[in-house]
């Protein structure tokens, strides 16, 4: 147990020291660090509870994308019967399908193979899974069924995740804060975190909103005012309201869409040249140019509604065609909310609204306090253990606190080598690896000083007491080791972070009471042949 | 240089027949704890009951609690509570969750903020909605369902079953002990209380480990020896190494505890209870003694009287009625 051979001892020290080297980066400056190789710069990332930030949890509003795909099937129905000329009845959305009667019972098994047209092998031709997107079947009576399976709403709300996290990506990058991050999580989620925001607000407002923006004809022939009240909207129309000096007022719209947003290429804030009010101008591609060139032609003199989100942003009158696929929306836009209504629209519109479901934000000036906490607690924890290890074991509890301070720094080197995130809890996790890595050291010391009065020579009973202890220390770990595993894979942010470090303490714990202070007790047993131990 | 001995050498207390006290008042403890969970409920936190929580700081330097109070009651968001704690400037608010789903969370975010304005830093805002609540429960439920079983699977292997059981019953005293400490101090129960609670398994356990390791090593070096001696004999030469270790441990906790800010109080307080106090209490006078009635060491006795002299004993043996009256006496 105390004998070490020479490439041993050094490949030992070796690692130790190579692991500890890790930490190196983070006591540089990041301006410092740049500038180095990258292998050199890995180092650890404050979690967003020490330097202030916020953690938004986003999900996708699945019935609206179930409602889309049933409202899409329909009008796939329509399309494909009228095509095949087919006489039909009672075209409806029920559950999660269609159905449709056919009029003509001679039709039906024409019906029948159009509309089963509409279905498609699940996953494209690439990762074909025997599925379909929908089931067509006869229901009898001359009604046709088609069901959207499961998979393929899931599929869809898959990939309006997928989109949505490009346009968020977008529209936080224009914050122009720094390392924002957006990742997908479980089906439907995604999870934003964005440090160092003293107030999340505009982020929230920003990652929110759909955007959709649409140019339709306002509807000049009925009576909005009337529509409000009566709730009896014409069949072509939409309802929508437009805020005009803090008053909702009623607008009807055409259904029909002129152009819409995902035909802009470039939107930017500015200023209207006559009244100097904080406008938007946009400019569309080549498609949009063309249809929005072609409705103004035909109707000049009458007014459209630029419409976001459902609400009439503002609906001016067309003087005159408008050819250059260029123009600007102006409404009551402060500087902030033009800039920021440019940057939605360059993003492009979110395939379906999000809910903000969880929200973690800490103040820049708290996340401060936590790190001087953190520090101090840090500092006090490891200054009372050190001492009281000096006072129970002396020279012993002094190789003790050697093992320890190496631990504490490996900790660090393996959490820069891995690009951890260090938080609050992980901090907690540090102070308590400090407390329970010394009870490697104190099973070990303890069975020594028992070997010692069982009568054994000194350099027998420190052997003993390695081996001895070693097995326990091997199984003690082990329990806790599981349970920081466990934690790890349930908890998320601040508990992950008190997970991995104590995941990460466990192990160098165990390394230093295997291999570090044993070597020490080792070279000092060859230097000195003590004939008592003195513990 | 005189070095610091806690617990003396030759210490031998007899922690087995002291099983008549405790194993009675743990009982009494843990049907306490459970009446307390079920009668005086758990406080909990926003992560499982949904909800709000603000940290604010005035930045007058001294919070006027009357006066944000009535302002908050004003607002129409349900029960609201206010907390001052640290400094007078620090408040700390909670929201019920309100009716509404997700978005209704974030109006009443905005309803608040507008109300104080610039006259707090919000150092801290958290916002948890129904449905994440929910999952967060669902999660911290399954995870210590998990690692219970994952450490119990893991001692099966190690030990004899006898140990995995014991272990387990050690356990669970722990855990509801300690549930029973959150229900009486009224400690918020958030998800680090769920990462408090799986630590100080790993830790009780950790304790019960060392224990059990020199039980087991005892059992096959002195074949001959009444459990209840053998038992003590382990429960003594650990002793020293029980009560350093958890002092060392303290005295981190120790540090954190008062200086590691409100975000991470009740994980330590928690951890501060269950580690120091509960998990050393059980491992020396719940997880050993109780082995005693899981019939550890009877085999042992039987397997020499049966096989002496023949090698390997036998793996079952009938006999089993002299070391059984033994153990009880």
């Amino acid at each position: 147990m105390l004998y070490f051979s020479r490439w041993k001892a050094t490949s030992i020290l070796a690692v130790a020291l190579l692991v500890c080297l890790c930490a190196v980066p983070n006591f540089f400056p990041d301006k410092v660090v740049d500038t180095w190789p990258k292998w050199a710069q890995r180092h650890l990332v404050l979690g967003l509870d020490l330097q202030g930030g916020s953690h938004i949890l986003l999900e996708v509003d699945s019935n609206f994308v179930r409602t889309e795909k049933l409202r899409n099937l329909q009008d796939d129905v329509r399309r494909v019967l009228r095509d095949a000329k087919v006489g039909y009845t009672g075209l409806a959305i029920r559950g999660d399908g269609v159905e449709v009667r056919i009029r003509e019972g001679s039709d039906s098994t024409l019906a029948l193979t159009k509309l089963r047209e509409l279905s498609q092998p699940l996953g494209g031709i690439l990762g074909n899974t025997g599925q379909r997107t929908i089931d067509v079947s006869d229901q009898g009576n001359g009604t046709i069924r088609l069901a959207v399976t499961q998979a393929a709403i899931t599929e869809r709300i898959r990939q309006s995740v997928e989109q949505s996290i490009q346009i968020i990506e977008k529209r936080v990058n224009e914050l122009g804060t720094v390392e924002p991050s957006i990742q997908r999580q479980g089906v439907d989620r995604i999870l934003v975190q964005v440090p160092g925001l003293q107030d999340p607000s505009r982020l929230k407002a920003l990652i929110g909103t759909t955007a959709k923006l649409d140019f339709q004809m306002v509807d000049m022939n009925n009576n909005p005012q009337d529509a409000a009240q009566s709730g009896r909207v014409p069949p072509d129309d939409l309802l929508l309201y437009e805020g005009r000096g803090g008053q909702r007022v009623p607008v009807l719209v055409e259904k029909r869409v002129m152009v819409s947003g995902a035909d802009l290429i470039d939107a930017q804030p500015g200023f209207d040249n006559r009244t100097s009010e904080p406008i938007v101008s946009f400019r569309f591609n080549t498609a949009g140019a063309r249809r929005f060139a072609q409705a103004t032609q035909e109707n000049v003199g009458r007014p459209f509604a630029i419409v976001l989100d459902n609400e009439v942003i503002s609906a001016p009158v067309i003087r005159e065609p408008i050819l250059g696929g260029s123009g600007q929306i102006s409404g009551n836009f402060t500087v902030q909310s033009a800039n920021d209504l440019a940057i939605l629209l360059r993003a492009g519109a979110l395939p379906a609204p999000l809910t903000i479901i969880e929200e973690r934000t800490v103040g820049p000036g708290l996340g401060q306090d936590s790190i001087a906490r953190g520090k101090l607690a840090s500092y006090l924890g490891a200054a009372l253990v050190v001492v009281f290890m000096f006072a129970t074991y002396g020279l012993f509890g002094l190789f003790a606190n050697i093992a320890v301070a190496v631990n504490v720094a490996m900790i660090f080197g393996i959490l820069s080598l891995l690009n951890a995130t260090l938080t609050l809890p992980g901090i907690a996790g540090i102070v308590l690896t400090v407390g329970i890595a010394v009870d490697s050291n104190v099973l070990i010391y303890e069975r020594i000083r028992e070997e010692v009065r069982a009568g054994r020579s000194a350099i027998l009973a420190i052997d003993a007491g390695f081996s001895r202890a070693l097995a326990t220390i091997l199984d003690s770990n082990i329990t806790t080791f599981i349970a920081a595993a466990v934690l790890f894979f349930i908890g998320t942010g601040a508990v992950r972070g008190f997970a991995v470090t104590l995941g990460i303490g466990i192990l160098t714990t165990l390394f230093t009471a295997f291999t570090l202070t044993r070597l020490i007790v080792a070279w000092w047993v060859r230097w000195r042949r003590p004939q008592t131990v003195p513990i | 240089m005189r070095l610091l001995r806690i617990v003396p050498d030759d210490t031998n207390f007899d922690f087995i027949r002291f099983r008549r006290i405790s194993f009675p008042v743990s009982g009494a403890l843990s049907i306490l704890a459970i009446v307390l969970y079920f009668f005086h409920g758990l406080n909990f936190g926003i992560d499982f009951r949904g909800g709000t929580l603000m940290e604010v700081q005035a930045k007058s330097g001294v919070a006027e609690l009357a006066q944000m109070r009535s302002t908050l009651a004003g607002l129409d968001l349900g029960d609201v509570q206010l907390q001052q704690f640290g400094s007078p400037a620090d408040v700390l608010i909670r929201l019920a969750q309100q009716p509404g789903g997700d978005e209704a969370q974030q109006a009443a975010v905005r309803k608040v903020r507008a109300a104080f304005g610039d006259s707090v830093d919000y150092r801290r805002v958290e916002v948890v909605g129904p449905r994440v609540s929910g999952e967060l429960l669902a999660m911290g439920t399954i995870g210590m369902f998990f690692a219970i079983v994952g450490i119990l699977i893991y001692l099966w292997f190690r030990f004899e079953w006898q140990f995995a059981l014991g272990a387990m019953i050690a356990n669970m005293h722990d855990i509801v002990l300690t549930i029973g400490f959150m229900s009486v101090t009224q400690i918020d129960f958030d998800l680090t209380s769920i990462a408090a609670l799986l630590t100080i398994l790993g830790y009780s356990l950790n304790d019960t480990v060392v224990i059990y390791d020199r039980i087991r090593e005892m059992l096959r070096r002195y074949k001959k020896m009444p459990m209840p001696e053998l038992l003590n004999h382990s429960i003594n030469s650990t002793l020293s190494r029980s009560v350093i270790t958890h002092v060392t441990v303290s005295l981190a906790l120790l540090a954190l505890l008062v200086y590691g800010g409100q975000a991470i109080h009740s994980f330590t307080a928690t951890m501060m209870f269950g580690v120091v106090l509960v998990g050393t209490y059980t491992s020396i006078f719940i997880a050993s003694p109780i082995l005693l009635y899981l019939g550890v060491g009877t085999t042992r006795r039987d397997a020499e009287e049966v096989s002496s002299g023949a090698g390997k004993p036998p793996a079952s043996s009938p006999a089993k009625p002299p070391a059984k009256a033994k153990t009880k006496s």
